[in-house]
Formats: C-alpha cells, sequence, structure tokens
C-alpha cells in the first residue's frame, strides 16, 4: 500500500478532462487505486465518480495504491497532478 | 459525518413536501456559522425561569406554546436578566414554532450575542419529528463506495466489482428492461436509525449519468425518461460481480445465504462471475425475484432440496416395500 498526499493546483480543479486524463492512465495499472478528499474515497479508475467528487483548486488529495505496481502508479498520479493535466 | 454542520446548512437543506422545515431567519445572522453537534432539540422552559443546571446548551433550543407564553409575560414586566444569560451560552439556535415571532427587545437580545433565531410556522410537535428525522439523517454514519446503484423491482441494489467489470453496462440493460439508475460510480451511503442503509448519488446535480465504455457519459434521465431515475433509496441487496475465475467455486445450489456488511449492516450478498456470453442483468433481475420470494417465505433451493430427500425416501421406503413383498411371492 502507497500513499501521497497532493494538492490540486489548475484553476478548473478536477473536472471532466482531468478526470478523463486520470482514468486514462490510471488503467493502465494492475494496481487498485483510489483517491480521497476529505471522507470520501473513490476509485480513481472510474471517471464519475472522479468528477462527483469535486476536487477544487487548491484541494489537498490522498492518492493510495495496493498491488503489483503501486509504487509507478502513485508516482505517475502525483506527477500528472503536478504538473497541472498539461494545462 | 464530514463536514461541521452550521445553522446556515439547517436553513439549506433540500426538504420536500412532508420533510420541509418552512424554517426562516428572523435574527441573529452572523450567528449562522455556528455549528450544530448533536442530532436533537431542547425544550428550554427551566433554563429561561433561571434553573440552569443540566440545562443542555449544546442542542437547538425549541420555543413552543409554552416558552413563548412565558416570554410574553417576561416582556409585560420587562425582566430580562434570565434571557440575557441564557444566551451567554453559547447554544446553536433557537427556533420559534407555532409561526410566533418574539419581542422586538428578545431580538436585540439575541443579535447582542449573535445567536441565529429561526422561526417555523409547523406546530411544535410536527416540528419535532421532522426536525429529528432530518438530523438524523445528517449525523448518520456515512461513508462513500465504489458501485453502481439501481432500482430492480422495487429493490435497491448495490452492484459492486472491479472497473471495467461491466457494472455500468449492467446497470444500462436494466434501465432498459424498465428498473431505475440512482446512481453511478460514487454511491453516497448513510445508515439510519441503525439498521437501514439509504444510499444516493454523491453529489444530485451530478447524478443519474452513467459512464458507458465506448459512447461516454450519457444522462439516463434524457435519455430514458424520468421513469428511469431515483434519488434515494434503501440498499437491501449487494451484487459483487467479478470476471469468471475457473478455479474458484461458485454458488451451484444456493442454499448458503451471503452477507456483505456496509457500515455496520448485514444485507444479502450474490457473487455473480461474469463471463462474456452471460446476461447480467437478466442474472440480476433474477436473483432479486428469488430474494423476494424468499421473503415472502418461499425458499426455491432449500424448498427443492426437501423435495429432493423426500422423493428418495420414499423411493427408498417403496424398494424395501417391493423387495419384502417380492421375498413373500417366490416363498
Amino acid at each position: 500500500m502507497v500513499e501521497k498526499v497532493v494538492t490540486v493546483k489548475n484553476r478548473a480543479g478536477i473536472h471532466a478532462r482531468p478526470a478523463g486524463m486520470i482514468v486514462t492512465l490510471a488503467n493502465k495499472f494492475e494496481s487498485q487505486i483510489f483517491i480521497e478528499k476529505e471522507n470520501d474515497k473513490i476509485n480513481a479508475k472510474s471517471i464519475m465518480g472522479l468528477i462527483t467528487l469535486g476536487v477544487l483548486c487548491n484541494t489537498p488529495i490522498k492518492i493510495s495504491a495496493n498491488g503489483t505496481d503501486e509504487q509507478q502508479a502513485v508516482d505517475a498520479l502525483a506527477l500528472l497532478i503536478d504538473n497541472r493535466f498539461e494545462e | 459525518m464530514p463536514r461541521s454542520f452550521t445553522v446556515l446548512d439547517l436553513l439549506d437543506l433540500d426538504l420536500k413536501d412532508h420533510n420541509a422545515l418552512q424554517l426562516v431567519c428572523l435574527a441573529g445572522r452572523k450567528g449562522l456559522t455556528r455549528t450544530i453537534t448533536q442530532p436533537d432539540i431542547n425544550r428550554p422552559g427551566l433554563a429561561l425561569s433561571g434553573f440552569f443546571e443540566d440545562f443542555n446548551a449544546r442542542r437547538i433550543q425549541l420555543f413552543g406554546n409554552g416558552e413563548t407564553s412565558y416570554l410574553k409575560q417576561l416582556s409585560q414586566k420587562d425582566h430580562w436578566e434570565d434571557i440575557e444569560k441564557f444566551f451567554s451560552q453559547q447554544i446553536p439556535c433557537c427556533i420559534f414554532s407555532n409561526g410566533y415571532r418574539p419581542e422586538e427587545k428578545f431580538l436585540q437580545i439575541t443579535e447582542k450575542y449573535g445567536c441565529p433565531v429561526l422561526a417555523s410556522d409547523l406546530n411544535s410537535s410536527d416540528f419535532t419529528v421532522r426536525i429529528i428525522r432530518a438530523l438524523d439523517d445528517v449525523f448518520a454514519p456515512q461513508k462513500t463506495i465504489h458501485g453502481v446503484f439501481v432500482e430492480v423491482s422495487g429493490l435497491g441494489v448495490l452492484i459492486r466489482g472491479d472497473s471495467g467489470v461491466g457494472k455500468s453496462e449492467a446497470a444500462l440493460e436494466l434501465i432498459e428492461r424498465g428498473h431505475r439508475l440512482v446512481c453511478d460510480d460514487a454511491v453516497d451511503i448513510r445508515c439510519v436509525s441503525g439498521n437501514t442503509l439509504l444510499g444516493k448519488p454523491v453529489n444530485p446535480a451530478l447524478g443519474h449519468h452513467l459512464e458507458v465504455r465506448g459512447i461516454g457519459i450519457i444522462n439516463v434521465a434524457q435519455l430514458f425518461g424520468v421513469a428511469a431515475i431515483q434519488f434515494q433509496k434503501e440498499i437491501e441487496m449487494v451484487m459483487e460481480l467479478e470476471l469468471w475465475d475457473p478455479s474458484k467455486e461458485y454458488e451451484r445450489l444456493g442454499t448458503k445465504d451471503k452477507t456483505a456488511e456496509i457500515l455496520g449492516v448485514k444485507l444479502p450478498l450474490m457473487q455473480i462471475p461474469v463471463k462474456p456470453g452471460r446476461n447480467i442483468a437478466i442474472i440480476i433481475e433474477t436473483a432479486v425475484m428469488n430474494h423476494r420470494l424468499k421473503k415472502m417465505g418461499i425458499h426455491s433451493a432449500q424448498e427443492f432440496h426437501e423435495n429432493v430427500i423426500q422423493w428418495l425416501e420414499s423411493e427408498n421406503a417403496r424398494n424395501v416395500y417391493l423387495r419384502k413383498t417380492k421375498g413373500v411371492n417366490t416363498q
């Protein structure tokens, strides 16, 4: 189990397009990946869950992964979020 | 409870018809950010008369007929010390029922202490029932679960399983067959009165959308009409979809009942292996019907088992009898 807290920095937060990018990236890994905001924890491989999480700009979120490629998965997702989804 | 629940949130609660609290704010707007920490109300009769022992200041204070009559008497005597003392405690808010509007002097005191004053046109007993029900819901243990929540033949079914196993597709086919979608992917689950799980979309504004691989996000309410959606439903059954694993044993008879536990509540669980060519929607539909039969006292698998035993026993008895009579004949 690997965990990392990152802050979403792009202005619009996680809307449809970033959510799509996260899901596409998450699906490349075999591990189970979750994203957590406050008390809500959702599966990072599901786009509707990610959008309904309602992550705004400057919100800290916790990425956690469990599986064979957990470290790579968390690193890749954290990098994507840190890079502001190439916005 | 995820965030702190303030008086403003109480005013904002979106409750309809026989749940509506009909609240308006009369004074003390700067106190609307005070948090409500206890899901209960207090009738402050004794405290108003100056008796503060065991006074539960952290509850919402409800002023009904008795309290308002007493306030009228106080205002005639122009006697406000106990009221000042009352509001110097950090009470979250006070609410007047029966549409009563307090005196100007009373409102001035509450303004001074920054305590919000709300009023409702409902009578005290109706209001108490409604607010306790509403607060119970707000303070209920809550959890967000990954899954698709559908209503099948009136029964709330939570479909769980790994991403990509075909939950949304199963839901789509169920909708097509006349059942209803409550929400896709993220289900907000609340445990009310300790034994009932209520599921609804995490975000009502974004609910009733379904993501189908290859098509994208679709709006179920617009595509299939409002009859195809439901806003909230009790969860009564859990279906777990998983890819068919040849090395795993699946239930063949259905005589053993499995359960899943969510927020401490046990629900009937069914594990359904997914394989191309298996129509999951029909399997879910059948499982729901079977569950309803069980609730009516008809347990198909068990009855079948009992019939088999009975038949075997009678067959055995017949054979024994035949053997005996044969023995008699040959003699």
